[in-house]
């Protein structure tokens, strides 16, 4: 028990010792961001607006969901200044709780409209296009269906992996519904549940899936094809875009959001400016692996991506997405994905 | 059996520390009943009834092989001659400190498809391994993650058995099979009880094998209500049946104790050490496997991410300042705990009555709750009415002690348990007072039990993710959030430096607390 006594202790001095520049003592000034954006592709930005501001920016890193509920619990008393989410559905939630300041037009208008909420209360920092990755040994690019709507011929039975209990699965079948209606979605639906498709819990295993063969087509965003390629440079995998208006299209964003409630306002306005300046929306292109979209005009995406305006998706608002979500996994559950 | 009224000294700490731990209960209700009736429809999708099925069919398998792994185990290793003994000590509870999501994915890793051990067999043609995925896999990785329990609360009982009896009942002749069942066992009932709530408990509560094994138990739809929906109502609900669930397992189980009374516990003398003559090696076969498949396994798929992570170029950075912050902000709440859970354990023990009894099943009930609710519900008090500890260090300590209150209880009452309360009521009657009883007889009686709980304790926070990502101060990293870091990317190889990390440093933990056989504690006083 003595021993045990001790190392507590110890472990009470140690953490005290390592927490001791908790108190903000210094003059800089504070901000206080949440994140849903993991640490490993965001950080740079962060440590870049430290330098070049000289404020101090505190980051809470967790999943973005997680995070709208937990700002959504802290109510007024939340500690953050700027939340910086993974998709429009996180944002519109907080949105919908009242708890979001409306943002400067100046940096809404930095990307164009079907990138940012119609009211103003987030804005796209950089996008992701939904695609079809497939195994190059067993494919070529032309053998790859050009419609979501191909995937529904026999001849891919047992070879298609979704990920229907992932948020950008669900984002597309929503806004499958709101262009086309439920009765084609949910034929659709029950074309692809006919061909029998394996599921995955999210877009990385079944891009890793396609990668061993274990299936031949994906359906996921095209960023994940650069993570899989991180952790094997030898992955026979590559995406496939879709073209037109196909829902297989859609193009979805990353966003950032000021708190109502912000206790350090300026520097929140500051620094979602900072994110869509030049110099960050080009991070997107010259240096993040992910190789996502920037989405300010003028900056081309990385090479060997299309360009982002060629990607048109299905005509609707990104941040309808959310509200008609409800409906999707209703229809998700009928057809028997997701139970 | 004395029926004193309960001492305030005893009832008033051990209400406190209750209804701290039941805040969470308390937010559920809250959520819940501010939805309205309508809140309550997702009750009636008749998807719910097979969740809660299939939830329930989870619970009675993992339990079942938990106990059928974790006290033959127990007894081997407390009790036997069996070879390596001691090294078996420390290995056989080690999964316990594995993530589930890490114990899934190394699972997944190793037996998935296209996994190592397909690797390994392909030269010899199979290209098809049984299906992992679903209830298998998730049935696999939660026993990974409980059969420590049985191991560890069996084990402190054991080496805490009184000889005397053990040896009087082969004296009268009966076998040594019929010395286990009929004196052995019985002296086990208490601490296997424990230790089964707490597995059953823990396969309600868990998120990350069931999802990532893509078995549809009902807290991956109360994670698709918060994660998809941001619908913190029906996500309420939802964990209110998993609260009802647990309520009926803890009914069952404290009927099932009826009537079961501890032997009476005398002096202090180490167990008979049982020679097992031609089953030595047969033993060791068997605990050799179970170590093999849920340490070793685990073990290999880590390395092999590490080696192919130093292939890929990302070098190997050991995490040790925040195997620091896991360590100590664990065993801070694991000594937090330990106190914390005494005066309800001794309540319930020593003075039975039906509101100690129900106070007591009472701080069980939350640890069936997804952390995410744990912490979301802390999230919701601490802002808003504790506003100066919100994010701090105390706060998620606190955070620990309330979802881990149940490990170190279970410890502590088991042993209680076994100590007849005469041995307290001779001391009273020497004219020592009941603190004085409290810490120079009871205490060092029921060390073990306190040493098995607090390792509980520990190992669960060492590897505690929910609570610990949204209420932690901003910038304070344990091994289990830089194993997220790289698992949230699926970065397997970036990820598994830090899951070896959090086994390495648990180790010596777990030799220390739990490990050590009964000759080798230091007396007491």
């Amino acid at each position: 028990m003595r021993k045990v006594t001790v190392l507590a202790v110890a472990a009470l001095l140690g953490v005290s010792a390592g927490c001791g520049g908790d108190d903000d003592a210094g003059a800089n000034e504070k901000l206080v961001v949440y994140s849903g954006r993991e640490e490993e592709l965001v950080e740079p930005l962060f440590d870049r607006f430290e330098q070049e501001t000289g404020i101090d920016v505190e980051v809470r890193y967790g999943d973005s969901a997680e995070l709208a509920a937990t700002i959504a619990e802290e109510g007024d008393n939340s500690p953050a200044d700027v939340f910086f989410a993974q998709d429009p559905g996180s944002l519109g939630a907080v949105e919908r709780e009242g708890l979001l300041a409306k943002l400067p037009q100046a940096a809404l208008d930095r990307v164009p409209a079907r990138f940012r909420d119609p009211d103003g209360h987030w804005v796209g920092t950089s996008g992701r296009s939904r695609v079809i990755a497939y195994n190059t040994d067993a494919l070529t690019d032309d053998e790859v269906p050009d419609s979501i709507f191909d995937l529904t011929d026999p001849k891919w039975k047992g070879k298609i992996g979704i990920a229907p209990t992932n948020a950008s699965f669900q984002a597309f079948v929503s806004a499958m519904l709101l262009e086309l209606g439920e009765e084609r979605t949910r034929a659709w639906l029950e074309g692809l549940k006919a061909n029998d498709p394996k599921r995955y819990e999210k877009n990385l295993p079944v891009v890793e899936a396609v990668a061993v063969g274990e299936i031949e087509l994906g359906l996921v965003n095209h960023y994940y094809l650069y993570l899989a390629k991180e952790e094997n440079p030898d992955a026979a995998v590559a995406n496939h875009f879709l073209t037109g208006e196909d829902p297989g299209a859609l193009v979805s964003v990353a966003g950032a959001a000021i708190l109502e409630t912000a206790e350090h306002a300026d520097a929140a306005q500051h620094f979602v400016e900072f994110l869509l300046s030049d110099a960050s929306q080009r991070f997107y292109v010259d240096e993040a692996e992910e190789a996502e979209y920037p989405l300010v005009a003028g900056i081309d995406a990385k090479a060997g991506l299309p360009p982002l305006d060629s990607l048109q998706g299905p005509q609707i608002e990104l941040d309808d997405l959310g509200p008609e979500l409800e409906k999707t996994l209703e229809l998700l559950n009928e057809v028997g994905f997701t139970t | 059996m004395s029926r004193t009224r309960a001492p305030a000294a005893l009832a008033v700490p051990a209400i406190a520390a209750v209804a701290l731990v039941v805040l969470p209960l308390a937010y559920l209700v809250l959520r819940a009943a501010g939805g309205g009736v309508d809140a309550f429809e997702v009750l009636g999708r008749p998807g719910t009834l097979t969740l809660v099925g299939k939830t329930l069919a989870l619970v009675a398998a993992v339990t079942g092989t938990a106990v059928l792994l974790g006290l033959p185990l127990a007894w081997l290793v407390a009790r036997t001659d069996l070879p390596a003994r001691r090294l078996f000590a420390v290995a056989t509870p080690l999964p316990l400190v594995i993530p589930s999501y890490v114990a899934a994915l190394a699972l997944l890793g190793a037996f998935g498809p296209r996994g190592l051990l397909q690797q390994l067999l392909e030269p010899l043609g199979v290209e098809r391994l049984p299906e992992i995925y679903g209830f298998v896999g998730a049935w696999l990785a939660l026993t990974l993650s409980t059969y420590p329990y049985v191991f560890l609360l069996a084990g402190a009982a054991l080496r805490g058995l009184d000889p005397a009896l053990e040896d009087a009942a082969r004296g009268l002749g009966r076998s040594r099979w019929g010395v286990f069942r009929r004196v052995t066992l019985p002296a086990l009932r208490p601490s296997l009880g424990a230790a089964s709530l707490l597995v059953a408990l823990y396969t309600l509560s868990d998120f990350g094998a069931v999802s990532l094994m893509q078995y549809n138990a009902l807290t991956r739809s109360i994670y698709l209500q918060y994660r998809s929906l941001f619908d913190r109502t029906p996500a309420a609900v939802l964990a209110l049946v998993l609260v009802a669930l647990a309520a009926a397992l803890l009914v069952l189980e404290e009927r099932s104790r009826r009537g079961v009374r501890a032997s009476a516990r005398g002096a202090e003398r180490p167990p008979t050490t049982i020679p097992l003559g031609a089953w030595r090696w047969p033993a060791f076969s068997f605990c050799a496997a179970v170590v093999t498949f849920f340490l070793v396994v685990p073990l290999t798929v880590l390395v092999y991410w590490t080696v192919r992570g130093v292939e890929l170029g990302h070098g190997i950075a050991f995490a040790w300042e925040a195997a620091l912050s896991s360590v100590s902000a664990s065993a801070l709440a694991a000594v937090i705990a330990i106190v914390a859970v005494l005066p309800v354990a001794l309540l319930a023990e020593r003075y039975p009555a039906r509101w100690t009894r129900a106070l007591e099943r009472l701080a069980y009930t939350g640890n069936a709750l997804p952390g995410i609710v744990i912490a979301l519900s802390l999230v919701f008090f601490a802002a808003n009415y504790l506003t100066p500890l919100y994010q701090t260090l105390a706060l998620l300590v606190f955070a620990y002690i309330v979802r881990f209150f149940p490990q170190a209880l279970a410890g502590v009452e088991s042993a209680l348990h076994a100590v007849h309360p005469r041995i307290e009521e001779a001391a009273r009657s020497l004219g020592h007072g009941p603190l004085r009883v409290l810490a120079t007889v009871t205490v060092p009686l029921i060390r073990r039990g306190l040493l098995a709980g607090a390792a509980l304790v520990f190992l669960n926070a060492m590897k505690e993710l929910p609570a610990t990502l949204l209420l932690r101060p901003i910038g304070f990293e344990t091994l289990a959030t830089e194993i997220w870091k790289y698992t949230a990317l699926g970065s397997y190889s970036r990820a598994a430096p830090p899951a070896l990390l959090l086994i390495l440093v648990s180790a010596p933990f777990v030799y220390l607390l739990a490990a050590r056989r009964g000759s080798d504690v230091s007396a007491p006083g």
